[in-house]
């Protein structure tokens, strides 16, 4: 259709920009202001409307669906509390920099302004929260602005768009084009990175005595899981990877010395710390990957990729900033590397190799194996194992998604999706489904908690509602676990209403909402029951595992503390005074 | 320091509060602001006043290159510049003496007497903001009944074009 003109209401319109956008899916809920467009989503057939039970997991949902896949997510909700509701997920979204567009219906034109009845400033509400936002305000500009929100959602520094379109403006009609192209003056993001800056940094990467490599999100959104397995492997240097980042590097290589951070590994985080020459790459510095800023890598130089200028030099400053898609800098790099036919400093590599095989030996991540209770860490390396590594995982918020990236050993990008810039509890589930209907022939997980899953628990009715078979693997310790945890640490154990009081009886829960509920309650049961539930491949399944109370995450990098202050778990002791 | 940056933004509904709701979220400075559309009238010219250091200023000039709205963005402070702000006050003239002294200054700093009243005068007046400080405070505060500063506009000098 495209280059053609006909005649069509602006909801017909929209219909038709999404189609040319290829998309698959429309996550979204009903409601006066997007009457007109959900009538003219009766009659289409390419696209398909999932129908959600709150906004806010409509947005997970698309959002899931992105992070998967790659492609934008898709929402439509209506105006005021349809708006409203959505804004927890389109802050989500935005943190983790992931591309969307959102559609929310607005009153008429005319009222506008007027105090009418579901009336909110959605351009306005959301204008913090977005990479960008519209208000269409002519029919004839319709089309032109969808193009726009996708192109802006999904180049340079991917995110969320709203579109933002009063009711009578998709009633109208106008002759329907969509553009093939566009171009926006005030829009035009750098992919390609400076070469002479790669030049530097590939002299500081030949020249390193103690290298690190340290890769985040942005590798993942930028599909650059490949070229980055493929520099570090040529370079034989250590690897990190971010929360956001977990996959971008397989996790069972030797090169790959675990997550970074507040909960990351002994090794990464030591290495972090003695490094001489830091390779950054998609990654933004955050402040529970950086740990105290005045104490971060203070031997080291610092080489910065990154796609948004704005993330360089923000909260450390670097030696070598080199703005570009992730894919292109890579590759370059790896291309200036070679024409130097440089060689890395062998002998200092393996003594370096040594200090960090030293540092794997205190083996961070152990925990109680002969425990009578359900270690939650338990639970997902069986998960794992029986999995096979190769499931798509969501995760909420709190201790449970600590032990998920701690534990379940991501060897591919796009597989494990969380909330990790937001940390928005009731994530997990919503972003399941969109992961679920994006590779219905996958195995989708939900590692959760009883705090986080309550957050969202009314989609176990749209899970129904399309087939969606995740397993919900809910890790129940009656207890906001990281809230807890930080009031034993810092709070002189003064568990101020982290407490989870009467909980439902999840197994019933889930049968009445017509899907599987199992209880397990003996570590002996865990393998068994998972067993059980991966088997049954057309069913959603909700595993309430109860576990350990007392468990705490570990490794820990506490507020004010360098990468070399760690907290370790000490084994052993849990006389903890707990409710 | 101070720093005097200008830019171009498209001329779009919710164009200001884009650039004001940046400097509130992330908590940074801003003393003035100006903005009206350019002989381009797709496109709105600003000028805005803010300190920090200088990593504080790094940010806030890629924040705001960043928002998809903004065309251009310029340091104005980096380079030769000129600033000017535009002052409309309203004195209370009680007798002749007064009246005199208000032209005497007005000379003096290059104002304009553009309303004359019985009881009041409306004086007009451009230049830097120091200049302006300076003129507000050589009169008696009890005589301003409204001040009124337009906040800065700033363009570079010679090549210097955004």
């Amino acid at each position: 259709m495209v280059g053609e003109t006909e005649m069509l209401t602006g909801a017909d319109i929209l219909i038709r920009c999404l189609e040319a956008e290829d998309v698959e899916f429309i996550f979204g809920y009903p409601g006066g202001a997007v009457l007109h467009i959900y009538d003219a989503l009766f009659s289409h057939k390419n696209i398909r409307h999932i129908l959600v039970r709150h906004e806010q997991a409509a947005v997970h949902a698309a959002d899931g669906l992105a992070r998967s896949t790659g492609k934008p997510g898709v929402v439509l909700v209506t105006s005021g509390p349809g708006a409203t509701n959505a804004v927890t997920g389109i802050a989500t979204a935005y943190m983790d920099s992931i591309p969307m567009v959102i559609i929310t219906g607005q009153v008429p034109t005319a009222l506008i302004g007027n105090d009418a009845f579901q009336e909110v400033d959605a351009v306005g509400i959301t204008r913090p929260c977005v990479k960008h936002n519209f208000l269409v305000k002519d029919v004839t500009k319709l089309a032109e602005t969808l193009k726009k929100a996708f192109f802006v959602a999904t180049s340079g520094r991917p995110g969320p768009v709203v579109v933002d379109i009063p009711k009578d403006i998709t009633a109208q009609t106008a002759a329907f084009s969509y553009p093939e192209q566009i171009s926006m003056r005030s829009y035009k993001p750098n992919n390609v990175g400076h070469t002479g800056q790669i030049k530097r940094a590939a002299e500081l990467l030949i020249n390193a005595k103690r290298p690190m490599i340290y890769s985040g999100g942005g590798v993942v959104l930028g599909d650059a899981s490949d070229d980055l397995t493929a520099l570090t492997r040529e370079l034989g240097f250590p690897i990190t990877n971010t929360l956001m980042g977990l996959g971008a590097y397989p996790a069972s290589d030797k090169q790959y010395v675990g997550m970074l951070g507040m909960h990351g590994t002994y090794e990464a985080n030591m290495a972090m710390h003695e490094c001489d020459t830091l390779l950054a790459i998609g990654a933004r510095f955050d402040d529970r990957v950086t740990g105290e800023v005045k104490k971060f890598c203070p031997h080291a130089k610092i080489i910065h990729i990154d796609i948004d200028p704005a993330s360089i030099s923000k909260t450390i400053k670097v030696d070598v900033p080199i703005v570009g898609n992730v894919n292109r800098v890579i590759n370059d790099l790896r291309n200036a590397i070679k024409v130097n036919k440089n060689q890395v400093d062998a002998k200092a590599l393996e003594k370096w190799w040594q200090q960090i095989n030293n540092w794997q030996e205190k083996n961070c991540l152990q925990y109680d194996r002969e425990s009578e209770l359900i270690k939650p860490q338990y639970v997902v390396e069986k998960l794992h194992e029986i999995t096979k590594g190769d499931a798509f995982v969501t995760s909420d918020v709190g201790q449970h998604q600590m032990w998920a990236a701690q534990f379940y050993g991501f060897n591919k990008p796009r597989r494990w999706i969380n909330s990790g810039g937001l940390g928005t509890m009731g994530f997990g589930l919503p972003a399941a489904m969109g992961v679920s209907l994006a590779h219905p022939e996958d195995t989708v997980a939900c590692i959760t908690g009883e705090a986080s899953i309550q957050m969202c628990i009314q989609e176990l009715s749209t899970c129904m509602q399309y087939g969606l078979p995740i397993k919900i693997i809910n890790l129940n310790n009656r207890y906001m676990g990281m809230v807890r945890q930080w009031q034993e640490f810092f709070y002189d154990k003064r568990y101020s209403h982290s407490y989870v009081d009467a909980l439902p009886d999840f197994v019933k829960l889930a049968e009445s909402y017509g899907h599987v509920g199992m209880r397990i309650e003996n570590p002996d049961d865990v393998k068994g029951a998972l067993e059980e539930a991966f088997a049954m491949k057309d069913r959603l399944v909700f595993l309430d595992f109860m576990t350990d109370q007392s468990e705490n995450v570990f490794p820990m990098v506490a507020a004010g503390k360098g990468h070399h202050e760690m907290l370790l778990s000490s084994m052993g002791t849990t006389d903890r005074e707990l409710a | 320091m101070r720093h005097i940056i200008a830019l171009l933004i498209e001329n779009e509904a919710g164009a200001l509060s884009r650039v004001s709701g940046l400097f509130s979220a992330r908590a940074y400075n801003i003393e003035s602001l100006t903005v009206a559309p350019t002989e381009d009238p797709s496109l709105s010219r600003m000028t805005l006043i803010t300190r920090g250091s200088d990593n504080i200023v790094e940010q806030i000039l890629k924040q705001l290159n960043k928002l998809v709205d903004v065309v251009k963005v310029m340091d104005l402070s980096e380079g030769i510049h000129i600033e000017r702000e535009l002052l409309l006050l309203k004195i209370r003239v009680t007798n002749a003496n007064a009246c005199h002294d208000i032209k005497r200054l007005c000379d003096i700093f290059r104002g304009h007497i553009i309303d004359v009243n019985k009881d009041s005068y409306v004086v007009e007046m451009t230049g830097s903001s120091d200049k302006v400080d300076a003129f507000i405070s050589t009169l008696d505060p009890h005589l301003i009944l409204e001040t009124v500063r337009s906040g800065v506009s700033g363009i570079g000098r010679g090549q210097r074009i955004l």
